[in-house]
């Protein structure tokens, strides 16, 4: 479980987060939505500490990762998977590579032990017998998972989608819904999933956040969602007229 | 702050238009635009006018100070980072190989063009210069020798390795910047300036030395073959130079120059590309800056370390 408690976060004059508490369950997919400035990608950069945050506490199973050491902040890394918006493959890796990197750094398994996993990762993904192939000869929905590939390669107990949907088709958009939702469920991991896509909303939120300008407005599941009376979660929610009339 | 620079500006706008309009008249006054100005309030007014154009020039030298120092104390900071324990020596290990290769193999070819053509044309100056004066003919092949070795050789070549390699590590490393490769790699747990930084630095400090005493030894050969074949002046002679009153320590004095220089031109390119930020328009500026900085901290060390080895 992860939970942060009171968060700010400003960069110059420009407020990001604005004392923002939430519980992220274990198990659980947790998405956090909002309109693109919102702060979503913010929160989630500040509970891995790729920002420092200004005030308030990020906690990992009840431990402030705020006060803790260098040491002890990797030792929390090595249990979290990232999958970052633009996938961060490593250019000069293959996709095997890629998925191998973070084993070859830190596990002690041997090369057979490490290309079963990379080969095991691969297939959970849907793409096996891609090993070979470098970034640049991947689509952007290949490459999307391969980042989850790679996140999930270590056993995560903590896992982070950024916008694991943009740019892709919808067939790919759901495909990569379901291996979230179900990835979760089969490690008993806490997941984060930033997104403003509406599908994955419904199809995958068994948490939600919403936040507005830097303030977390509301929060549920995706059932309460379509029936909340908050205005700006409502004009979120129902931006695309398709939702209205499906929810009618 | 904003308010302040505006003020500034149009002080100094002033001062301009007074400097070029102003013209005294008879009656102790300044005609400008049409109107007369009491003398002592334009003087007063200049007075105020070159007050705030020293102010400001002031405080550009303070603000460029502090973002020296700024610059300075994160790129030591950063190298603090490069030198820690890495995690796995072996993956390290392959990665100083592969630099090895990449830095020094690679730059093998420019590296021996360069010094071909730097020892030829030496040798044909200093022959044409001395062409029937009293200076011994030898002097030609001693001349060559002493300007290969203790100058041309380290210190051009790591100006034109500046070139290469540094723009290529601060493309690469911003380019990885602005792709999240390396909050991917923050996030895994790794020492990223460690794990990107430390295995070029060290593959830089190894094999540098060895690709300027291949220089060396081009550079002063051509020397010889333009004696063999333009008919300039006598092998022998230019054999006889290149032997006299040859002190090894210039050889040691080219090769410590070369350690630092190595270390420059690959921490500076590495601490630009690892502070990029934007997207791919600031890695090519990015790139610009590292090689702008490395190269004058190359000439930079240059003079030190020559007022303390020679002198």
């Amino acid at each position: 479980m992860i939970e942060i408690k009171n968060i700010v976060k400003s960069f110059g004059s420009n407020h990001v987060l604005k004392d923002i508490s939430c519980v992220f369950e274990k198990g659980k997919t947790n998405l956090l939505i909002g309109a693109s400035g919102s702060g979503k990608t913010t929160i989630t950069k500040c509970i891995v500490g790729l920002h420092e945050v200004d005030s308030g506490e990020v906690l990992y199973n009840g431990k402030n990762f705020s006060t803790m050491n260098v040491n002890q902040r990797k030792e929390i890394r090595r249990e979290i998977g990232f999958m970052f918006q633009g996938s961060a493959l490593f250019d000069s890796l293959s996709v095997e590579d890629n998925i191998k990197f973070p084993m070859q750094m830190f596990s002690k398994q041997t090369a057979k032990e490490m290309l079963d996993r990379a080969n095991y990762c691969l297939e959970r993904v849907g793409l096996p017998g891609t090993n070979k192939l470098f970034p640049s000869e991947l689509s952007g929905g290949m490459k999307k998972r391969v980042g989850i590939a790679r996140a999930i390669a270590m056993n995560p107990k903590y896992l982070f989608c950024d916008e694991p949907n943009s740019g892709l088709d919808p067939q790919t958009s759901i495909l990569i819904d379901e291996l979230i939702k179900s990835l979760t469920v089969e490690f008993d991991m806490t997941t984060i999933v930033v997104t403003h896509d509406m599908n994955s909303v419904i199809e995958i939120g068994d948490k939600i956040f919403f936040l507005f300008k830097g303030e977390k407005k509301w929060e549920g599941n995706n059932k309460e969602i379509l029936k909340t009376e908050e205005e700006e979660v409502r004009s979120f929610v129902y931006a695309s007229k398709f939702i209205k009339e499906l929810v009618k | 702050m904003v308010w302040a620079v505006t003020l500034i500006c149009l002080f100094k706008y002033g001062a301009r238009t007074y400097q070029k309009s102003g013209k005294k008249n008879k009656n102790n006054s300044v005609l400008l635009h049409g109107s007369k100005i009491p003398i002592h309030i334009f003087t007063l007014n200049c007075l105020w006018v070159s007050f705030f154009q020293l102010l400001t020039a002031g405080f550009n030298v303070i603000f460029e100070a502090m973002n020296f120092l700024y610059h300075l104390g994160r790129y030591f900071m950063l190298l603090g980072k490069v030198f820690t324990k890495p995690e796995k020596a072996s993956i390290y290990w392959n990665l100083i190989i592969d630099e090895i290769y990449e830095l020094g193999i690679g730059s093998l070819g420019i590296t021996a063009i360069i010094s071909l053509f730097m020892g030829a044309v030496i040798t044909i100056q200093t022959a044409a210069n001395i062409e029937g004066s009293w200076v011994p003919a030898y002097t030609v092949g001693y001349t060559t020798r002493e300007a290969v070795i203790k100058e041309f050789s380290p210190t051009i070549i790591a100006l034109i390795l500046a070139g290469k390699i540094g723009s290529n590590i601060a493309s690469k490393i911003g380019s990885m910047r602005v792709t999240e490769q390396i909050d991917a790699l923050v996030i895994m747990g790794v020492n990223a300036p460690g794990y990107l930084i430390l295995p070029k630095i060290v593959a830089a400090v190894f094999i540098l030395p060895f690709l300027v005493v291949i220089s060396m030894f081009l550079g002063v050969s051509s020397g010889y073959l333009v004696s063999l074949y333009s008919g300039l002046l006598d092998p022998s002679e230019y054999i006889y130079g290149i032997s006299y009153d040859f002190i090894p320590f210039s050889v040691t004095y080219a090769l410590i120059k070369t350690l630092f220089f190595a270390f420059a031109i690959t921490s500076i390119p590495a601490y630009h590309g690892f502070y990029t930020s934007g997207g791919a328009l600031e890695v090519g500026k990015s790139s610009t800056q590292a090689v702008v900085y490395s190269s004058i901290v190359v000439l930079l060390l240059n003079y030190v370390i020559t007022q303390l080895l020679l002198i």
